[in-house]
C-alpha cells in the first residue's frame, strides 16, 4: 500500500463489523484500495469474503464501523446508496444476468435507464466493450443461450457499461471449467492493466499472485494476513495461512 | 465461525454507530409521524366531505341503518354457513381438480394426446362459459332431465356449477405456474434418476405452487363471494336473506352488512397467505434485501 499514501484510496474499510443474527460475519475488519490497484481476497468458503463486497456495494447493512468510497463515508445512513452503487460495478458468482432480456440489454439498461446514455450511444459503446471481451457477435443472443465463461463475460461487461470507479468480482470464475476461467481471468488481467481498481474474492491463487498488489487472508471474518502477494504466499507468518495455503499446494492449484 | 467460541467477544458499539442509529431512529420517528398527520388529514377531509354532501341522510337512513343492521343480521348469518360450507368443499375440490387439469395438460407424448386435448378443451370451455349461464344450465337444466339417482337439491347443483368453472380458472393459474419453473431444476432432478411424475410431484409443483399461491388466493376469494349465486336456485344463503329482508322493509341496509360480512371473511384469509408466504421466502435466502 505504499503507493497509496499520497492520493485518497478508492475504497477504505474502517473497523466494519457486519453480524447475521448472533453469528459475527466481519469483525473490525480495515482495508484499503488505492486507485489503479487490484486488491484479492482469500480464504475459505464461509470466511466473509462475499459478505465484505456486499457491503461495499451497500447491497448489505453493516452494524459498525464506516466503509468510504473515494473518502465519502458511504455507509452515512444520510447516503443515497443508489448514488453510491453508481460509481461501483460488481460481477457475481452467479453472473445474475436478466435471462429475459438480451446480451445488449442486460448490458445498456443500466447506461439508459441510470445514467441517462441514449440508446444509440449506449448501444455503440456496448458493442465495444463486447468486441473487445471477444463477443462481438453474441449481442443478440439471451444469456442462458452462452456458455458460462460468455456469460461471465457479459457480466464483466455489464458492471463496466457504467463507468465505474471500482470493480468488485466475487468469485466469478468458480462455476466455470479452467478453460473458461482463464478466458475470464484475461479480461481481468486486461482491465488491470488498463488501471481498473477492483477488489477481487478469488479461490485462483496463482491469478491472485500473479494480479493482485495486495493479498488479504480473511478468517472467521477477520484479516489475519496482508501484504504483497510475496510475502503472504512466499512466507506466510499464520499458523492458518500456512494451512490454508498448503492445501492448495497439495491439490496442485498453487 | 470457530474463533467465536475460542475468544469471548469484546465488542463495544462505537460512538459511530450509536450516532448512524440515532440518526435512523429520528428519521423513522419524522416519517411516522408524516404518515400519521397525512392520514388523518386525508380520512378527515373524506368524511367531511361525505357528511357534507346533500344525500347522506337519506343515504344514512337507506344503508347504514343501526336497527335495521341489528334486525337483519341473524338470518345473514344463518345463510352465511351454507356460503362457508360451499365455499370450503367447493374450494377444496377446485384445488384437487384445477391442479390435475394442469399437470395432465403438461402431460408429454403421443400417448397422452387424448387426456392432453381433453383437459384443454375443457379449460378452453370452462374458462370462456359465463358462469351464470353454467349455473343456470346446471340449477334448472339438470333437473328438468330428471335423472334417476340424480340429485335436484339446488345446493349441491350451484356447487358443481361453481366447481366445473372455478377449476377451470385454477387449472390455468397452476399451469402458469409450472411453467415458471425453470428447465434447470428438471434436468437436475431428472438427472438424479427421478422420473417424470416423481420430478413433478416432488420439484416443480412445489416451487410452482408457491409461486402461484396469490393468484390462486384470488380466485379463492372470487369462488366465496360467488358462492352467493346459488340464491337464483332458491337456496337461502347470506345474500338470498338479505334480500328477503330488503324486500320486505324497503331498507338496504342488509345489503351492506352481508356484504361487509364477506369482505371480513376475505381478508384474515389474505393476511393468513401473505404471513405462509413470507415466512417461507425468509427460510429459503439469507441476507440483506436490496
Amino acid at each position: 500500500m505504499s503507493d497509496g499514501t499520497s492520493t485518497t484510496p478508492v475504497l477504505r474499510l474502517e473497523s466494519v463489523r457486519k453480524t447475521f443474527g448472533s453469528t459475527v460475519v466481519l469483525r473490525d475488519i480495515d482495508l484499503s484500495v488505492p486507485p489503479h490497484t487490484v486488491t484479492a481476497l482469500i480464504g475459505a468458503s464461509g470466511s466473509g469474503k462475499s459478505t465484505l463486497l456486499r457491503c461495499a456495494n451497500l447491497l448489505e447493512d453493516i452494524d459498525d464501523g464506516a466503509i468510504f468510497l473515494d473518502g465519502e463515508d458511504i455507509t452515512d445512513p444520510r447516503v443515497d446508496p443508489d448514488t453510491v452503487r453508481r460509481r461501483i460495478g460488481v460481477v457475481f458468482q452467479a453472473y445474475n444476468l436478466f435471462p429475459h432480456m438480451t446480451v445488449l440489454d442486460n448490458i445498456t439498461l443500466a447506461p439508459r435507464r441510470v445514467h441517462k446514455v441514449a440508446r444509440a450511444e449506449a448501444a455503440e459503446r456496448a458493442r465495444e466493450l463486447l468486441a473487445r471481451l471477444g463477443l462481438g457477435d453474441k449481442a443478440g443472443e439471451y444469456p442462458d443461450r452462452l456458455s458460462g465463461g460468455q456469460q461471465q463475460r457479459v457480466a464483466i461487461v455489464r458492471a463496466l457499461a457504467g463507468q465505474p470507479r471500482l470493480l468488485l468480482l466475487d468469485e466469478i470464475t468458480a462455476a466455470l471449467d479452467p478453460e473458461l476461467v482463464g478466458e475470464v481471468l484475461g479480461v481481468v488481467r486486461d482491465l488491470k492493466d488498463q488501471g481498473m481498481t477492483m477488489v477481487i474474492a478469488t479461490h485462483e491463487m496463482g491469478f491472485a499472485r500473479e494480479v493482485a498488489d495486495q493479498v488479504c487472508f480473511l478468517d472467521a471474518g477477520v484479516v489475519l494476513e496482508r501484504g504483497t502477494p510475496k510475502q503472504v504466499f512466499g512466507a506466510p507468518e499464520q499458523e492458518r495461512t500456512q494451512r490454508f495455503l498448503r492445501r492448495f499446494a497439495e491439490a496442485g492449484r498453487l | 465461525m470457530t474463533l467465536e467460541d475460542v475468544r469471548p467477544d469484546t465488542y463495544r458499539p462505537s460512538e459511530r454507530r450509536i450516532e448512524r442509529e440515532r440518526f435512523r431512529r429520528a428519521r423513522t420517528r419524522r416519517a411516522v409521524i408524516i404518515g400519521a398527520v397525512s392520514t388523518l388529514a386525508t380520512a378527515g377531509l373524506l368524511i367531511g366531505l361525505v357528511v357534507s354532501s346533500p344525500g347522506w341522510q337519506r343515504t344514512r337512513e337507506t344503508f347504514f341503518n343501526a336497527h335495521d343492521a341489528r334486525a337483519s343480521l341473524p338470518k345473514i348469518l344463518d345463510g352465511l354457513w351454507l356460503n362457508l360450507q360451499l365455499m370450503v368443499v367447493c374450494g377444496a375440490v377446485v384445488l384437487v381438480l384445477g391442479l390435475l387439469l394442469a399437470v395432465t395438460r403438461t402431460l408429454r407424448g403421443p400417448v397422452f394426446f387424448p387426456l392432453r386435448a381433453l383437459a384443454t378443451a375443457y379449460v378452453d370451455f370452462f374458462r370462456g362459459l359465463p358462469l351464470i349461464i353454467c349455473l343456470l344450465g346446471v340449477v334448472f337444466g339438470v333437473p328438468a332431465l330428471r335423472l334417476q339417482g340424480v340429485t335436484t337439491d339446488p345446493v349441491v347443483l350451484g356447487g358443481t356449477a361453481l366447481v366445473l368453472t372455478y377449476s377451470a380458472y385454477v387449472a390455468e393459474v397452476f399451469r402458469a405456474g409450472i411453467d415458471t419453473v425453470h428447465p434447470s431444476q428438471r434436468a437436475a432432478a431428472r438427472s438424479l434418476g427421478l422420473s417424470s411424475a416423481q420430478t413433478m410431484r416432488h420439484v416443480v409443483l412445489p416451487q410452482a405452487v408457491r409461486r402461484v399461491v396469490p393468484p390462486l388466493l384470488n380466485d379463492l376469494v372470487s369462488l366465496q363471494k360467488d358462492t352467493g349465486l346459488v340464491s337464483i336456485a332458491g337456496a337461502v344463503d347470506a345474500v338470498y336473506a338479505a334480500q328477503i329482508y330488503a324486500g320486505k322493509t324497503f331498507n338496504y341496509t342488509s345489503y351492506v352488512v352481508a356484504g361487509l360480512i364477506f369482505v371480513a371473511l376475505t381478508i384474515p384469509m389474505t393476511r393468513f397467505t401473505d404471513w405462509i408466504t413470507a415466512r417461507m421466502n425468509r427460510r429459503q435466502s439469507q441476507g440483506g434485501t436490496v
